[in-house]
């Protein structure tokens, strides 16, 4: 069969494939894919991930068609191997390929970028964030501080109390202050669409609206040692009475220890330790 | 077959070989002396079960219980007949109550955050220090720590002051030496792998004081396998 008659039946194929699965992907398993809808930037970020898998739907049926004829059709049955017909540029096709490839590029390079300014302030935009929601100046501040295995918090409008579980208030704004006490950890809110460096010496601030009430995981996200693997725990996210009576019971529990606690800062420089240097 | 064949066939040899070093590797840090689970004794209280887990924590674990590595700081645990072992995987029943004794004959390292200063986790969330009981120390204070997060217990432990005579230089070390004494209770609820770690950059010569011992299991670092 000639060329074009083999790249006629790839593209017939490739069409009728997306055009069923394309729809199914963005109406069906888009709005289920992660983080879920605990966050206004989780929401975000679930529409940002089904846009985008909609629009490489296409793309993976054109490589699997084509993987799947090339597997049926260009076999070798018996006899000497010899040389194909020789391949002969098609000024039409590569043309097409770089408008089409160079679009689609450029459409995801923009998408995204308007996107992060939009609803990418759950990412650690550094001490200077570019993608502040709105509201964010009266936003609920919570510092999470990270270290050698363990994620801790504190809560610079609680009397600067910090707790071993992150505990937030429903249908708040949180601006949350990101920094490590020792080496590079991420910190990751993961229903909550939070994801942020956690550096020695750098605030790294994320946002996140909450929602309902709510348990929510937290991982460390960047290898940082024997018990990186270990380093995750729950989060809560409460009503707000709820919250309050937490945060009563948790004072009193940091009462004992709030005077060898250092001031709430946005970083913190710990005096060398003796063996540490 | 092909030469293609061969080839395919000697690629895969060559993959299963590395997977079954490295499974013997894997396998060796598992058997290693450090890593090799020690079974706490349980005794029983009105159908309860009840632990006493005996400790030190020591500067250098010292060339008889750690030949490769003699200068890392450690715990060790004690077993029924006294001896000091070099082991930190402890296998408890679950629900059960935990009785625990700590020796320090460590000096104070001090806290890089000091919010670990504080007991959680345990009976009345106190500990005895030298017989007194206490529920936090500074953090400037703290030698180590005994922390199961996932159990929310913390446990600082004060260091041996630097003035104090007859400091134990090598592991194991006599009562007779200079040390710090810490009991506490806690409950080991449900069965699970908990690891256990201890929070003070304590590792002498190290990167903030937390490479070496203190990311090697057999030293600073463990599990609570309960069953």
């Amino acid at each position: 069969m000639a060329a074009w008659g083999h790249g006629k039946r790839v593209l017939v194929a490739w069409a009728v494939l997306s055009v069923i699965a394309t729809p199914l992907v963005a109406v069906f398993l888009g709005p289920a894919m992660p983080p879920g809808n605990a966050s206004e930037q989780a929401t975000g970020q679930v529409f940002d991930n089904a846009v985008m898998t909609s629009i490489v739907t296409p793309i993976i049926c054109l490589l699997l068609v084509f993987f799947v004829y090339a597997l049926s059709q260009f076999r070798h049955s018996g006899g000497e191997l010899v040389d194909g017909p020789p391949l002969r540029n098609d000024n039409r096709v590569q043309l097409w390929w770089m408008v089409v490839t160079s679009v689609t590029v450029l459409f995801l390079a923009a998408f995204g970028t308007y996107e992060l300014l939009q609803t990418g302030s759950g990412g650690g935009q550094g001490p200077d964030p570019i993608a502040k929601p709105s509201g964010a100046a009266n936003a609920f501040q919570v510092q999470v501080i990270a270290q050698q295995w363990q994620f801790t918090y504190r809560y610079p409008s609680l009397g600067g109390m910090e707790t071993a579980q992150l505990v937030l208030p429903a249908n708040t704004l949180v601006e949350l202050h990101v920094t490590s006490l020792d080496a590079v950890h991420s910190f990751w809110a993961v229903e909550l669409a939070v994801k942020a460096d956690a550096n020695i010496g750098v605030d790294n601030v994320a946002y996140v609206k909450t929602k309902g009430a709510r348990t929510f995981h937290v991982r460390c996200a960047e290898l940082c040692g024997l018990w990186h693997g270990y380093m995750f725990d729950n989060g809560q996210v409460m009503d707000s009475s709820q919250f309050a009576s937490w945060a009563s019971g948790q004072k009193k529990i940091f009462s004992t220890v709030a005077k060898y606690v250092p001031k709430y800062a946005r970083v913190y420089y710990p005096d060398p330790q003796r063996r540490a240097g | 077959m092909r030469a293609t064949g061969w080839k395919l066939l000697g690629v895969a040899a060559v993959l299963a070989a590395a997977g079954v070093l490295i499974g013997l590797y894997v396998g060796k840090l598992e058997t290693d002396a450090g890593s090799k689970p020690y079974t706490v004794p349980v005794t029983s209280q009105g159908g309860h079960p009840v632990v006493d887990l005996t400790i030190q924590t020591v500067a250098a674990v010292g060339p008889q219980l750690s030949p490769g590595h003699p200068d890392f700081v450690s715990y060790l645990v004690r077993d029924t007949q006294g001896k000091w072992l070099r082991r930190t995987v402890w296998r408890l029943p679950a629900n059960a109550t935990v009785h625990v004794t700590i020796y320090n004959f460590d000096g104070n390292s001090g806290l890089r955050n000091p919010w670990f200063g504080r007991a959680t986790g345990i009976d009345g969330n106190a500990f005895q220090l030298d017989g007194k009981a206490t529920d936090g120390i500074n953090g400037d204070d703290a030698s180590h720590t005994f922390a199961v997060p996932a159990l929310g217990l913390i446990v600082p432990i004060a260091g041996v002051a630097d003035d104090a005579k007859n400091q134990c230089g090598y592991a194991p070390c006599a009562l007779s030496m200079a040390h710090h004494t810490i009991t506490f209770t806690f409950h080991t609820g449900k069965a699970g792998h908990y690891r256990w770690q201890c929070f003070v950059p304590c590792a002498a010569g190290w990167i903030y004081g937390f490479g070496g011992p203190m990311q090697t299991i057999g030293y600073m670092d463990g599990f609570l396998d309960v069953a």
